[in-house]
């Protein structure tokens, strides 16, 4: 076909200038800050302080350790569960009901809703005097709710099943797209042969879902490093900072203490980790050699 | 008219089997099917309903059928804290971000399926490393950026903060859906005489309408429940979207629940109608080629 050489580039110039400007940059200067004081309540004290917040932040700040420690203990029960809970969910409606569709949308809704609305929905049903704890309690299942989210023992499950709420369909939807690519003679064959039930999904189901299942794993991993919001408005990294994330501490210094410099040397801890996944993702999902 | 006027994406979901082995009812398929997905339904509905409930009950009220329902805490979010001005800023700022992506998107979606040209691969490695990138760490930054341009308390400025996290994931959707338009059909009109850009918009795009729909719903969705963006750059009142207002309302407005989860059906409402519409694209598009890269 008749191409002019310079259309592609034509094409594609507002994205990467949108790219250049709010990503590339952004993370050169990340850098850049990472090696100064920038305070902006205290601008007299600004200047190039070269590798001082780093060390304050491996040696002298324990919530660094204690919100990475967070993270992943976040990450690998969130996605973990996600991936299960997601991977049973895709399967179920593959399968050909009646309502499948209606099922469908329901059960996906939740990936929907926002982080803050997620949030506003279960502070009411978490609530002590208005959720759903007070109610069964009054029907005599349990005990009278206490706050789930102020209390030190429930806080990390009660996050937990929050977001489970809102990432399991997503997961579900991932992992039903590539269902769906699964020829049908497969499992008509697997059937003929005389598998089961079980034998077709563990060797004509799974191994079809291998990469999509870990390059999802590893994709929401490092979504759900990152995911902020929810986590901000539902405990606000607390009771005492038990579940504050990396991400949420580098926010919470940008947004609450103005820590420009120290904050982004955090944030430059965050992306060595993410430097990691981002790295496997790429060798797994084999980038470049079907080009 | 013939078979082939159907569109492609009606064929999205394999056939119904043949009704070939009509088990007269096979009992574990309650267990196995039916029993799992009510109490899916259950944890996923729940949560809405409470919701709904505290909107329309009456203050005071217990009942868990709200009835009579009462508009009184719609009438509190709406005109009082302010819900229908975060509202038409929510609604501008999707629907901006909505037609910028979807439009960037299927530029840039077409260049990649349907050109080869040099730094192709590097600009695609690129686009999936931009999904590794988390705003929350590059809000330090994109700060400075806002207020160096003036961009701070504008709905301009996120419009663009969104579409600029949002296009590359729709730029390597749409591709997908671009590669999947047998470029066959082109060049046969490119034969009988159309210009590349006529062919483009006479044979191609009426063909991308699923992926135009799947697209700029991700956008709008995205950019309606944008909330660190928001809520670090649009600090006045008269600039909050629905997410920060929310936020406001659950630390403000404690006690009135009722208020509360009546501002949360007002921002649930959109999004959730857009994604009921568009979840059977949303699966096509993934299976396009998003995951795979």
């Amino acid at each position: 076909m008749r191409t002019r050489a310079w259309a592609p580039y034509a094409l594609i110039a507002p994205t990467l200038v949108l790219m250049l400007v709010f990503l590339v940059y952004p993370i050169a200067s990340v850098g850049w800050f990472s090696l100064r004081q920038h305070t902006v309540t205290q601008p007299w004290k600004n200047g190039f302080i070269g590798l001082e917040n780093f060390r304050r932040m491996l040696f002298e700040d324990p919530l660094f350790w204690q919100s990475l420690v967070f993270s992943a203990k976040w990450v690998f029960v969130e996605v973990g569960l996600q991936l299960v809970l997601g991977l049973v969910l895709a399967l179920i409606v593959n399968e050909t009901f009646v309502g499948r569709a209606m099922a469908r949308s329901l059960v996906f809704s939740p990936w929907a809703v926002s982080g803050v609305l997620t949030t506003g929905i279960w502070i009411l049903l978490y609530n002590p005097s208005t959720g759903i704890f007070q109610q069964l309690a009054q029907w005599g299942i349990g005990d009278p709710g206490t706050s789930v989210l102020g209390n030190p023992d429930t806080v990390f499950p009660a996050t937990v099943v929050t977001e489970l709420w809102r990432g399991v369909p997503f997961f579900a939807i991932l992992l039903l797209a590539d269902l769906q690519t699964i020829p049908n003679d497969l499992y008509e064959a697997a059937s003929v042969d005389g598998a089961g039930r079980w034998r077709r999904f563990i060797s004509v189901t799974l191994p079809h879902l291998r990469d999509a299942i870990v390059l999802s794993t590893l994709l929401r991993a490092v979504w759900e490093f990152n995911n902020v919001d929810l986590i901000y408005t539902l405990t606000g990294g607390g009771p005492a900072n038990q579940t504050t994330t990396l991400p949420l501490y580098v926010a919470r210094k940008a947004v609450d203490s103005h820590d420009f410099g120290y904050g982004s040397a955090l944030t430059m801890a965050g992306f060595v980790i993410l430097l990691f996944f981002s790295i496997l993702y790429l060798r797994l999902s084999k980038f470049g050699s079907r080009a | 008219m013939t078979q082939t006027l159907i569109r492609p994406e009606v064929a999205l979901d394999p056939p119904p089997p043949p009704p070939k082995r009509k088990k007269h009812r096979d009992p574990s398929r309650y267990f196995r099917l039916h029993l799992p997905l009510v109490l899916y339904l259950l944890f996923t509905l729940i949560p809405f309903y409470w919701m709904l409930v505290f909107a329309f009950r009456p203050a005071g009220e217990t009942a868990l059928v709200p009835w009579p329902i009462t508009l009184e805490h719609f009438d509190t979010v709406w005109n009082g804290i302010g819900f229908g001005l975060f509202f038409q800023n929510s609604l501008i700022i999707a629907l901006g971000t909505l037609v910028v992506v979807t439009v960037f998107a299927l530029m840039g979606g077409y260049a990649l399926a349907r050109f080869k040209f040099r730094g192709q691969k590097v600009f695609l490695l690129a686009l999936l490393c931009t999904q590794f990138i988390p705003g929350a760490m590059l809000l330090i930054p994109l700060f400075v950026i806002f207020k160096g341009a003036g961009l701070l308390n504008s709905l301009t400025g996120l419009i663009i903060a969104d579409t600029a996290f949002q296009l590359p994931l729709a730029l390597i959707l749409m591709s997908g859906f671009v590669r999947n338009v047998p470029v066959e059909l082109e060049e046969a009109a490119m034969v009988d005489g159309c210009s590349r850009l006529r062919a483009f918009f006479a044979v191609t795009l009426p063909q991308l309408r699923p992926a135009l729909v799947a697209v700029g719903s991700f956008a709008f969705i995205g950019a309606w429940n944008n909330f660190l963006f928001a809520l670090m750059f649009a600090s006045k009142q008269d600039k909050f979207t629905l997410p920060v207002g929310l936020s406001y309302a659950l630390g403000e407005f404690n006690t009135d629940f009722g208020a509360l989860a009546a501002g949360g059906v007002v921002a649930a409402v959109p999004v959730v109608l857009v994604f009921a519409v568009v979840q059977r694209f949303l699966v096509q598009g993934l299976s396009a080629g998003a995951v795979k890269g």
